[in-house]
């Protein structure tokens, strides 16, 4: 037998991240997203409860949980914003890299501090060179006696310009993944500048910018993990982002359809409200169906990340395409099934559409996605 | 059988209108026997003995009763007990704080916030917030009973009962007045007003909450607020309306800036006419409103005011 | 002092309630429960004495169905120390009357004597505002209910409450019953590592015959209806129209 039912701890992150989620996010979200406002204080707020390193080891002050925990919690989070659960996500997976293949001094350095979420990162891997392709990237690390000297661009970098210390794939050596190793860039260091926040369809209520390093100066033990290794550890750190990312859009998609579940009881067409009508009701069965298979795939891919199977980063791919792909179509759904007053923003569904459409894209598009899939079918027969 | 009404005292004067609201449920139980518990609260007997209904008054007038503290003013009740079936209070403030101890001394089941009398043991009340009206049926020999005066007419005057002070019960001792801090004010009691103007969140601020009092002023009305605005610092806490805060049924509720909870509607959804005044179209108070108008408050209220 | 929060596992607030067709009561089955949010503020409330200094132990206490553990786990998590489970019925239909849940209460408390009670004021299902007075007059002890603001000092403690026109101070000596308004606190969120932690802190379980406490409702239910509903009303496009709308009805 296979269980799906969630522990009693499971249930209680889950009430506790969905009551952050309903009570500090919800009432809020279309403003930040009006506003494009990044709300560092509430992000804090999320950080004292431990959200901000939850599968983080707890002797640094993180909470400890697996990767099956934390997607229940960023789905919770994703229906009150997913573009706050998201970025709350990508600030995990940094945290986890630092915790995973720092140095004693290295985490003790940065992951209490992270943890709390007084203290924000980023993760940087994509140039404008480099996106899908990202083994290609050129930015340039040079030793320079006990430090490195960096130089190059990193292109829509989440959180830049706000967040306090940024994880710098940049190439050691030759060309290709073995050449790239990974860097701890704090926030004001001489040589490191911001792009303007770039104008998007959804993702307001965080920036992203572009990170240029200039003859930037990193000292050497700030490399985290060996020389060479650093794609890899990009890498790595991106199958738990890809499923949490995933998550946030579970997240998003259920909101959407909880709203439109409760829109078309109210809404009359044609003598009866839409609830009654037979054909919505099929659509409204498909929308939860594809929300529930979502929800099991994307368990399976964390419990083998959990398991540390060889499988895991397969399937993390799988969840994060078929997840990101319907849960997008889900919300769109919901939009249509709202009709015109989909489309205004008081009703949050254009929000939600819009920010989920950009996870169809990120930590790896779902073109990329499917090529991981598909190498290892073909390996494997 | 007989029933003892605590009578509500404000200031040591009789609160005649939640008195004779619970009076009226209370009549329909019995002979009723009014009790008068304050500092110098002769006047308050004299004024209950006029009440319509009601069979004689008996006035405690002690110092240990002035502030209307639970334990000595429950130790008098049980006093008196034994002729008593029926114990019987307005659901305010302060007999909800009595009533229920009362009920334990006499190991019976307080019933709270009858909103009906079906028969001498059998009562309606509001439960979940007003979303299921409950009819309960007590097993216990004596009832005690707070009754929910929005739902109750006010017993009429006419009555000359006879008033009998009473000595003073043991002072259980356990606790002791310090200060009230009561704002006096000339507007009609919350509860009792014909007309109620509340504000919500959607005033924004206690400098903008004069808007809200200036209409009240305007239709001779008492102010509410909702739950976000009296924890926002708008409005002092005794004008909260809800599911737990006052309850009240006016002739007309003026809604200004509420979204309408479901925890606000459950104190005012009894009104004759709801009034909505709130920008947002889809705001849940429009479903139990009368007259709904969208509109910015900020403009609407003085357009409303001048045309008054 | 030990400070002794008796917490109720109620309907969510956000939930809205169903009466059952067939007037049997309101439909409990599958829907979200949570603690009752006036024992949320008493929960925070007693924390806060206790980082003040002034609390040395939280008890919590939790009186109804078995799953009422989940409640009471959500208060260790938040941080009380210890929880006592008293399981008083198995329906989850069935509510534990104030009365008789102060009876169980009174025997808890004359086995851990505690300096200080803080409940709720009331609980969102059935609105009864109750066992803090009831457990005060079974235990002969003082009571401040509808709290807005508690201060402990030496044998008494000194609370602010919520009355009808506005505020009342006063004194009680302790060991008190206080009951918590809304505006006593805004209590917290219970942390992930304080989630997992919530889980080694100690959690026994009673029963209602383990204080010999006859739970048989004092109160029977003879039905659950849906209050009458308002008629539809209709929006006005002005004030102008809005006033006109007033006096036709006669209400100005
Ligand atoms: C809002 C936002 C936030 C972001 N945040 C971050 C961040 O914090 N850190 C970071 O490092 N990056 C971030 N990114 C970058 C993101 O990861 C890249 O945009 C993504 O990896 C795609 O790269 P690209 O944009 O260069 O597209 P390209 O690589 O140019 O791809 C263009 C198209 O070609 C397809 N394609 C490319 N190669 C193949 C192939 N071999 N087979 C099939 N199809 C292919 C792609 O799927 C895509 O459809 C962010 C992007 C956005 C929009
Ligand atoms: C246990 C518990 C008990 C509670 N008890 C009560 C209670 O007794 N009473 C109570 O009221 N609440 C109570 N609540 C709180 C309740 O759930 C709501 O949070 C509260 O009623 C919301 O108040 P509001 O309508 O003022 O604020 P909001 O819900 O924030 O609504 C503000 C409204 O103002 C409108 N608005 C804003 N600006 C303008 C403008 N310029 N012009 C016109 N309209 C504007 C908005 O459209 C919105 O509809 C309780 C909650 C709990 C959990």
């Amino acid at each position: 037998m296979i269980d799906f039912t969630p522990s009693e701890d499971q249930l209680a992150f889950r009430e506790m991240a969905e009551g952050f989620a309903l009570n500090e996010l919800r009432p809020n979200a279309i403003e930040w997203d009006e506003a494009k406002h990044f709300p560092t204080d509430v992000l804090a707020q999320a950080g004292a409860l431990g959200l901000g390193a939850i599968y983080t080891r707890d002797d640094v002050g993180g909470s400890g949980l697996g990767r099956v925990d934390s997607v229940m919690i960023f789905e919770a989070l994703a229906k009150g914003c997913p573009t706050i659960a998201a970025y709350i996500s990508i600030h995990n997976m940094c945290c986890w890299m630092i915790d995973t293949y720092g140095t004693g001094d290295q985490r003790a350095a940065w992951c209490p501090k992270l943890a709390t979420m007084d203290t924000l990162a980023s993760y940087c891997l994509t140039e404008p060179g480099a996106g899908s392709d990202a083994s290609a990237l050129s930015t340039r690390a040079v030793k320079d006696g006990d430090d490195y000297l960096l130089t190059g661009q990193k292109q829509f970098i989440s959180g830049a310009g706000t967040s306090d210390v940024y994880i710098v794939m940049a190439r050691t050596g030759d060309a290709g993944p073995g050449g790239i190793s990974a860097f701890l860039v704090e926030k004001d260091t001489p040589g490191l500048s911001f792009g303007a926040n770039e104008r998007k369809m959804g993702w307001n209520a965080q920036p992203t910018r572009t990170v240029n390093m200039d003859n930037m100066r990193v000292p050497a033990a700030n490399m985290l993990g060996a020389e060479g290794k650093g794609f890899n550890i990009a890498m790595s750190g991106l199958n738990g982002g890809r499923i949490n990312i995933a998550a946030c859009s579970l997240g998003g998609a259920q909101a959407a359809l909880d709203a439109t579940v409760a829109y078309m009881r109210d809404r009359k067409a044609f003598g009866k409200a839409l609830i009654a009508m037979p054909t919505l009701q099929f659509r409204l069965a498909e929308m939860a169906t594809k929300v529930e298979v979502a929800r099991t795939i994307l368990w399976r891919a964390a419990s083998s990340l959990d398991a540390k199977a060889p499988e895991a980063t397969t399937l993390c791919a799988m969840a994060k395409q078929f997840v990101t792909d319907e849960c997008f179509n889900v919300a769109n759904d919901a939009l249509q099934l709202h009709g015109g007053y989909g489309y205004l923003s008081e009703y949050g569904i254009e929000k939600i559409v819009r920010d989920l459409r950009v996870h169809q894209i990120l930590e790896g598009t779902n073109e990329i996605m499917r090529l991981i899939v598909s190498r290892s079918v073909i390996a494997e027969n | 059988m007989a029933v003892l009404l605590l009578a509500e005292l404000t200031g040591g004067a009789l609160a005649v209108d939640a008195t004779a609201k619970a009076l009226s449920a209370a009549k329909q139980l019995g002979d009723v026997t009014v009790l008068c518990a304050g500092a110098s609260c002769a006047d308050a007997a004299g004024a209950a003995a006029e009440l319509d209904g009601v069979a004689r008054v008996l006035c405690a007038d002690d110092a240990i009763y002035g502030n209307g503290l639970a334990e000595p003013v429950a130790a008098l009740i049980v006093s008196l007990a034994g002729e008593y079936e029926h114990f019987v209070a307005p659901a305010t403030a302060s007999a909800k704080n009595i009533m229920p101890r009362v009920a334990a001394l006499l190991d019976v089941m307080v019933i709270s916030d009858v909103s009906g009398v079906v028969s001498g043991d059998t009562f309606e009340r509001p439960v979940y917030a007003g979303n299921a009206i409950q009819t309960v049926k007590s097993t216990d020999a004596k009832k005690v009973l707070t009754i929910r005066t929005s739902t109750f007419d006010a017993a009429g005057a006419g009555g000359s009962a006879a008033v009998e002070p009473i000595g003073a019960a043991a002072d259980p001792g356990l606790s002791e007045w310090v200060e009230d801090k009561v704002a006096a004010s000339d507007r009609p009691e919350l509860t009792s007003a014909g007309v109620v103007v509340s504000g919500g969140r959607g005033v924004g601020s206690e400098e903008n909450f004069a808007l809200i009092e200036q209409l009240a002023d305007k239709l001779g009305a008492a102010v509410g607020a909702s739950r976000a605005a009296v924890d926002s610092g708008y409005a002092p806490n005794d004008w909260q309306v809800g599911q737990t805060g006052k309850v009240v049924a006016p002739a007309l509720y003026v809604a200004v800036g509420i979204s309408g909870a479901i925890q606000h509607l459950a104190g005012m959804k009894d009104s004759k006419i709801i009034v909505a005044i709130n920008k947002d179209e889809d705001a849940p108070i429009f479903q139990v409103a009368d007259y709904g108008l969208v509109a910015d408050l900020f403009k609407a209220v003085p357009e409303l005011i001048d045309k008054l | 002092m030990k400070v002794l929060v008796p917490v109720k596992r109620v309907i969510d607030y956000n939930v809205k309630v169903r009466v059952k067709a067939d007037g049997s009561g309101v439909d409990l089955a599958n829907v979200k429960m949570s603690m009752n949010p006036f024992d949320e503020i008493a929960v925070e409330e007693a924390i806060r004495l206790k980082e003040a200094g002034v609390a040395t132990e939280i008890v919590a206490v939790s009186i109804g169905v078995k799953q009422a553990q989940e409640t009471l786990r959500t208060a260790l998590a938040m941080g009380a120390d210890r929880a006592i489970l008293v399981v008083a019925a198995d329906d989850v239909h069935q509510d534990i009357e104030p009365l008789a849940v102060a009876k169980i209460l009174k025997g808890v408390i004359d086995a851990e004597e505690p300096g200080l009670v803080i409940a709720g004021k009331q609980a969102i299902d059935n609105d009864m505002n109750a066992t803090g007075q009831m457990l005060a007059a079974l235990l002969g002890w003082g009571q401040a209910t509808f709290a807005s603001e508690l201060t402990v000092e030496g044998d008494h403690a000194t609370v602010t409450r919520e009355v009808d026109g506005g505020l009342q101070t006063i004194k009680v000596t302790l060991p008190a019953i206080v009951t918590a308004d809304l505006r006593l606190n805004e209590p917290r969120y219970a942390s992930l590592p304080n989630i997992m932690k919530a889980k080694k802190k100690p959690m026994e379980e009673k029963t209602a015959a383990d204080y010999g406490v006859d739970v048989t409702p004092r109160l029977q239910v003879v039905g659950t209806a849906e209050p009458a509903a308002r008629q539809a009303g209709e929006m006005v496009g002005s004030v102008d129209e809005l006033v006109a709308k007033l006096k036709a009805a006669g209400a100005i």
